[in-house]
């Protein structure tokens, strides 16, 4: 988070006073994400206790491929550092270069979502197969539909930063630094998920 | 270039509506968005109470005469529903949150208008949505606790519709609670140091750490159990091969802190209201700072008290036991601080301080039997029996809800201007008081005796007593009247109240009444000393 810019201020024009406060919208996101991840530490809170306490029904299929989770792990490492280069070229005023990378972003975030539903069409069990199956696509259907948010944010914020007309420049970064916060926040939740689910 | 935040053009004079039209409007003041939030919690609060008094009704006989069973099971678990989600909750929280908390940190409005906006108005939908339940083929039949598999088993469709409720109603609390925490940590005035900052502010930010913490948790739990209802997963399901402890571990995790985030407030507000009644200091300022935060980090760790009779491990009841044992200290602490606040005061016996002093009485024995139900032993025989039932109504109705009637009389003025009658208000808390201890008193001894709750047919011997319990429901049904009397007369006839009728030293007293839209005239004033009653010596 190179570009994170607290010392911006939002004037507010008064009438009578002439008043300014700090800009704190990354404040409050940084808030909710605190409460987003506490959904997903319900969520592997409860994976664990059932791995720990409730054991499968004899001949359930628990066992998952490496391959495709861990090519979607380093696709999303990418694009965490190729958001972090738009977030770069944009605060060097370098708007084409910044849609560009930001573009790439979205392009890895969308091939992540596609293996995802490569692997869940190629699984040997279905949602409701046994409580493993169940709690696996809970689990990672739920990081998707994060990502699936995050890729359209990062679209919309590419579109912004077009040349001309574009709302996203160096001087009004916050909607970039706000897509971007909460995209590192969604890679953190795979790796951890990664962990947990698959090496575990 | 920014997204305009700016409160002066969204308030925009000739763009929103005037008058009373404005509390029907998405306006984004945090004084109007307080005033939403207090007179749609009180509406539910009106159907909650009705559900209440049919309950009472039910049981005044031994035989489910009043109304079916199944009708019975409905009715209990959308008075639970609403009362806690629709009522207390919002109120205690938003209400008086959104109204107070801007003028204590010395702001014009809330951190993020919108977004306050939008919380509130996520309340009266889904309110709507869970009353309206009951009309499609039946509402929710498994209490406010929703536990699997009795959940799973009833019917689906009113499930569903308290499902899909209860998480707008979480949205909205979470929004509320990034609003407030931001608001107190960031929007502080200049030269306001938070050791400064009225208790309420201490309370409402250990409240929203809460609220955003652990209702999140119930959020995924309630989605899991969708699934389960919907999609025929076996999460809670033990015939799938699920496991209904983890719901529960999951359910009390946001469920015991909610209990908190129906109580902090509370305790904030009386702290409030005490020094302005009794014209004495706050006793002990730091202490009561401390005690929060004490109980919110204890509040976390001690949800599986609600769970010794489900299997739980030894270790897990000794864990459990000890932590909700100390939660007493910081309590404790709160509650004898409230009386040396009292203690050789110039006291005035108003309708805000006997409501006030009757969450005191009703809060410390609800805080006793609290004590007691944390012993496993203890708890073990009075599980899920009207104890509980007693227990838990001394404390949201003994003490939030008191200090929300306290807290009506205690801001009526600044609202409106005008000070609501005190005779009337006096006789609204005489049969309040009255009417709550017999409606609950009572039911300590039905459930030491063995009545179960959340049954509506009971063995005859317990007859007597129930009925004593009815006449004290009755009692605090025809309390209601003498207060919508009062408020509907006050509002337009009352006295004038003037600036500041009660002379109290706090930010909001220090504006006209009723404030001005962005609250000051001019720059807000620095108040360093809230509770400096007895100092100056003016």
């Amino acid at each position: 988070m190179t570009t994170l810019d607290s010392s911006k201020e939002i004037q507010k024009n008064n009438s009578e006073v002439n008043e300014t406060h700090e800009d704190f919208r990354m404040f409050g996101l940084i808030t909710f994400l605190i409460a987003d991840g506490m959904t997903f530490a319900g969520f592997f809170a409860a994976y664990l206790t059932y791995k720990a306490v409730n054991p499968l029904p004899d001949g359930a299929i628990y066992e998952l491929e490496l391959p495709i989770p861990t090519l979607n792990t380093i696709l999303l490492l990418v694009s965490s550092a190729t958001f972090h280069k738009a977030g770069k070229a944009l605060l060097k005023d370098k708007n084409s270069d910044s849609q560009k990378w930001l573009f790439f972003t979205a392009f890895l975030g969308i091939i992540f979502l596609i293996c995802q539903l490569f692997e869940y069409f190629h699984l040997p069990f279905g949602l409701t197969d046994n409580l493993f199956a169940s709690t696996f696509y809970a689990l990672t259907g739920f990081h998707g539909l994060h990502v699936t948010l995050g890729t359209l944010m990062i679209l919309i914020i590419a579109w912004q930063s077009r040349i001309n007309g574009g709302r996203l420049t160096s001087q009004n970064m916050f909607p970039l630094e706000a897509v971007e916060l909460y995209w590192h926040f969604v890679d953190g939740i795979w790796v951890v998920l990664f962990i947990i689910l698959y090496l575990l | 270039m920014t997204i305009s935040i700016d409160p002066q053009k969204t308030n925009n004079e000739s763009l929103q509506p005037k008058g009373w039209l404005r509390y029907f409007s998405f306006s984004l003041d945090h004084k109007v968005i307080g005033i939403q939030y207090l007179v749609c919690g009180f509406l539910f609060y009106l159907i909650g109470g009705t559900l209440a008094s049919a309950i009472r009704i039910e049981l005044a006989s031994p035989m489910s005469d009043f109304m079916p069973r199944d009708v019975y099971n409905q009715v209990l678990t959308l008075h639970g529903t609403i009362m806690i989600f629709l009522w207390i909750v919002p109120v205690v929280n938003g209400a008086f949150g959104n109204y107070l908390i801007p003028f204590y940190v010395g702001a014009r409005d809330m951190a993020f208008p919108r977004l306050n906006a939008v919380a509130f108005w996520l309340i009266p939908p889904s309110g709507l949505m869970l009353v309206a339940s009951y009309f499609v083929e039946g509402a929710a039949q498994a209490g406010w606790t929703a536990y699997p598999p009795l959940s799973i088993t009833t019917p689906q469709s009113g499930q569903i519709i308290w499902i899909l409720s209860v998480l707008l109603l979480g949205g909205s609390s979470i929004f509320g609670g990034i609003n407030f925490i931001a608001t107190i940590i960031k929007l502080r005035r200049p030269g306001l140091k938070l050791m400064q900052l009225p208790m309420y502010c201490w309370a409402m930010l250990g409240t929203s750490l809460l609220v955003v913490l652990s209702t999140p948790v119930l959020a995924g739990t309630l989605i899991l159990l969708s699934f389960d209802i919907i999609a025929n997963t076996g999460f809670f399901n033990p015939v799938l091969g699920g496991n209904v402890v983890v719901y529960q571990h999951l359910f009390w995790f946001y469920s015991h802190p909610a209990v908190y985030i129906m109580v902090l407030p509370a305790f904030g507000l009386v702290s409030e209201i005490l020094p302005v009644h009794a014209r004495k200091p706050l006793f002990g300022y730091t202490t009561m700072v401390f005690s929060i935060m004490g109980i919110v980090v204890l509040g976390l760790v001690v949800w599986a008290h609600h769970m010794f009779t489900s299997g739980t491990p030894p270790w897990m009841r000794l864990f459990f036991t000890i932590a909700t044992a100390f939660i007493a200290v910081p309590t404790g602490i709160k509650f004898f601080n409230w009386v040396a606040t009292l203690w050789g005061g110039k006291i005035s016996i108003n309708s805000a301080m006997l409501f006030s002093c009757g969450f005191i009485i009703n809060f410390v024995f609800g805080g006793i039997t609290g004590v007691a139900l944390a012993q496993v032993p203890f708890d073990i025989h009075v599980h899920d029996t009207y104890f509980v039932v007693a227990h838990f109504h001394y404390i949201v109705y003994g003490g939030t809800v008191f200090i929300i009637f306290s807290s009506i009389y205690h801001w009526f003025p600044k609202v409106t201007g005008r000070i609501l009658n005190e005779k009337l208000g006096i006789l609204h808390f005489i049969i309040t008081f009255i009417g709550f201890n017999l409606c609950f008193a009572p039911q300590h001894w039905l459930g030491l005796n063995g009545m179960p709750r959340r049954v509506a047919e009971y063995d005859p011997q317990f007859q007597f007593v129930n009925q004593i319990s009815s006449l004290g429901a009755l009692l605090m049904a025809i309390s209601t009247i003498p207060f919508l009397i009062n408020v509907f007369l006050s509002v337009r006839n009352g006295k004038n109240a003037g600036d500041n009728p009660w002379n109290a030293l706090t930010p909001e007293w220090l504006t006209s009444s009723p404030p001005p839209v962005e609250n000051w005239e001019g720059e807000a004033p620095l108040v360093e000393e809230p509770y400096g009653y007895g100092k100056e010596i003016s």
